[in-house]
């Protein structure tokens, strides 16, 4: 089922994105598990600062300093002004570095209203670490859908625009890491539901003409497991006729008819997604696919992301 | 009878009453939990019971709205979704349902047009490379411009009722500060810098060190872009501070509600919660909780549990109850296993829902259900079953 996967997690910045809603994050988080359990330091970062990134890790709020929130692995939140703080500080070097406490909160202001400054210095930052191998793998929990595409493009919008100084000769090197296929991949989180196959498909469309950075997969998230068989149908129908199911209550002295209604939902549930499913294999021919299933557990935290960590664990072939 | 009680304690009962009562009302809410599909619904409700013009506008970058419509497409412009359809399922409408999305280039193009002193200052900054970018290409601009676009629609007094769907939630919190944000940018002292002749930027002490740094970091050429782009920005100074305060007034205003919609999940309900207290802190009106995609209440029979957990055990002596209809009883009860097994399955992801439906408590006024539906919504008469539940 699966097309012959996929070195995702030998590379150095994968970029986890996808209609909200769909475990964006928590694939994220399953997928810097899988890697740090394979031995490789990992980090995991944030970028829009819900703060509930930790949660998927039962660990306490993530903040811009990473912690390790299990053996191996890191967690971090964006924070554009910490960001802009630390460019500062490595770049442009004492005695101006002493009156970057005001002028922080003036740049961000323009990163706010100058195109591109916000993107490049989320985007920034993650290659940043990237390019300095302080981990062997970065993982990104991104923005989603839209957003994420004026980040990952954001180092062509500044190149067109800024000719000079310090940030131009910055995208040089932003560019050269987003751009290699082997170093970073995005990823896409969807859910086999209409609207977020079309977002899907819309998204990785978007990823392919308007980024440099290569689609490394698609994974899709919450894969109901098949019922029945075809057999196995028709005696569940011949069960639901009323005498039958009157028959059913009488023998097991309780209520029946709302567990038939329970699986018939089930049934058109899966019915009804592997329909999108299909679309959106065939709209995605030729990109890796991933598939972890709807997982019916009590579990949070880090035990459900451990859950996940393992189906993946399992497609990825490791 | 109800309705008119909202006037004066500000309660209402359903959202009919909410929706009758309302000029404006926004959805909001995190991604993936129908918030479109309940924009839309609403609308269709309102024109199709309540009369008037209705219109559905979407400020989502993703186009979802066109999907649920039934639209192949459709822009800025406000399009009549054709009589004819309300018709097709039985329906004789009372009003007229629009919809339209929000084309950020456009709207932003249409605003200049309407701003810009003269024709060659409009010219220019419509040519402006930083301008078709921040247009183009930034996020950041279409939280504003779907807030203009909102008060010019709204104060052009062409619609009875407006419904908004908004961005995933993080982003609508931008959305509901975008027009604070653009007065404050257009008031701000960085903004004089930016456009200092470049003569007076070496003696102001002050802003001295911002164009060093600056300087050395976007380079002076990039420097001069922006600010030639926010000189000709200048002169339309006036005209987007007033604007961006009555936007912010319209949001605030008598006639504006806002319905936060979630699914009870975990993470759509917390962003629920916080997108909630937003609401509370800026002392914007929460008309209605809407959660959605609700699993039946049948999952909570606890005589149907018990069942449930004999037929995983030992189905045999059930399933031959059924041996007048299918004669191997080996497979009734194989399935009838696999049955009970997905019924607890489902029944533990419906605890763990109304463990959230309790966390959020009833923060509105109406707090409406919408079960799970299997079917997909992609056309009107799904949009009015959604609309009846929620009614």
């Amino acid at each position: 089922m699966t097309a012959a996967p996929v070195d995702l997690l030998d590379r150095k910045l994968v970029f986890v994105t996808g209609k909200g809603g769909v475990g964006k994050s928590t694939v994220a988080s399953a997928l810097a598990l899988v890697a740090a359990r394979r031995g490789q330091k990992t980090l995991v970062c944030e970028f829009d600062a819900k703060g509930n990134l930790a949660d998927f890790f039962s660990a306490a709020p993530t903040a811009w300093e990473p912690s390790e929130v299990q053996p191996g692995l890191f967690a971090m939140s964006m924070d554009t002004e910490e960001s802009l703080k630390e460019y500062l500080r490595l770049q442009v070097k004492i005695p101006l570095v002493a009156r970057i406490g005001p002028l922080a909160r003036s740049l961000d202001f323009v990163a706010n209203a100058a195109p591109g400054v916000k993107e490049i210095l989320t985007v920034g930052k993650v290659v940043w670490e990237t390019k300095e191998k302080h981990y062997d793998l970065v993982v990104v929990d991104a923005s989603a859908t839209g957003h994420v595409v004026a980040q990952l493009s954001a180092p062509q919008a500044i190149g067109e625009l800024v000719k000079v100084g310090l940030v131009r000769d910055q995208t040089a090197w932003l560019s050269e890491i987003l751009d290699d296929a082997a170093t970073t991949g995005a990823v896409i989180v969807a859910a086999p539901e209409e609207m977020p196959v079309n977002e899907t498909l819309e998204l990785a469309e978007r990823i392919r003409t308007e980024t440099r950075v290569d689609l490394a997969a698609t994974i899709v998230n919450r894969v109901l497991p098949e019922l029945f068989s075809r057999d196995e149908e028709e005696v569940f129908e011949a069960l639901r006729e009323p005498d039958t199911v009157v028959a059913l209550e009488v023998a097991a002295a309780g209520p029946v008819a709302p567990i038939l209604d329970a699986a018939e939902l089930a049934v058109t549930l899966r019915r009804t997604r592997s329909v999108h499913l299909d679309r959106l294999r065939e709209g995605l021919r030729g990109v890796p696919m991933l598939y972890a299933p709807e997982l019916f557990t009590r579990s949070h935290g880090i035990r459900a992301t451990s859950q996940l960590a393992d189906a993946l664990t399992a497609e990825l072939g490791y | 009878m109800a309705a008119r009680r909202r006037a004066t304690d500000g309660v209402s009962a359903s959202l009919e009453q909410l929706l009758a009562a309302n000029e404006v009302v926004v959805t909001c809410g995190s991604g993936g939990v129908g918030k479109t599909t309940t924009a839309a619904a609403l609308a269709a409700m309102a024109a199709a019971h309540l009369g008037g013009r209705v219109l559905v506008l979407t400020v989502d970058p993703a186009r979802r709205l066109a999907n649920a419509l039934g639209l192949e497409q459709f822009g800025n412009v406000e399009r009549e979704v054709p009589a004819a359809a309300f018709t097709e399922v039985g329906i004789k409408p009372r009003g007229r349902l629009f919809a339209a999305m929000l084309d950020t280039k456009a709207s932003w193009d249409d605003l200049v047009r309407l701003h810009a002193p003269d024709e060659a200052t409009r010219d220019a900054i419509l040519a402006n490379p930083l301008y078709q970018n921040i247009t183009g290409k930034f996020v950041q601009s279409h939280d504003y411009i779907a807030m203009e676009r909102l008060y010019e629609i709204h104060s052009s007094g062409r619609y009875d009722l407006i419904v908004v769907d908004t961005p995933p939630t993080r982003n609508a919190i931008d959305f509901l500060e975008a027009p604070d944000r653009m007065a404050d940018f257009f008031g701000s002292r960085l903004l004089r810098w930016l456009t200092a002749p470049a003569r007076s930027r070496v003696l102001n002490f002050a802003s001295k060190p911002f164009y060093t740094i600056a300087d050395r970091i976007l380079g002076s050429q990039f420097l001069e872009d922006i600010g030639e782009f926010f000189l000709l920005f200048q002169t339309m100074y006036d005209g987007f501070v007033e604007r961006s305060q009555a936007v912010s007034r319209l949001l605030g205003d008598h006639g504006t509600t806002f319905v936060v919609v979630s699914t009870l999940e975990p993470a759509p309900a917390q962003e629920a919660e916080f997108f909630i207290e937003a609401l509370t802190e800026r002392k914007l009106h929460l008309g209605a909780l809407v959660l959605n995609k609700v699993l039946p209440a049948d999952l909570f029979s606890s005589a149907a549990a018990k069942v449930a957990d004999r037929l995983c055990q030992d189905p045999a002596p059930i399933a031959a109850a059924a041996a007048d209809r299918v004669e191997d009883t080996e497979q009734v009860a194989r399935v009838l296993k696999e049955v009970a097994e997905s019924f607890l399955n489902y029944r533990l992801v419906a605890s763990r829902e109304a463990e959230e439906a309790a966390r959020l408590g009833t923060p509105a006024e109406v707090v409406a259900t919408v079960p799970y539906l299997a079917d997909d919504i992609h056309d009107l008469a799904g949009l009015l079953v959604i609309g009846d539940h929620l009614w």
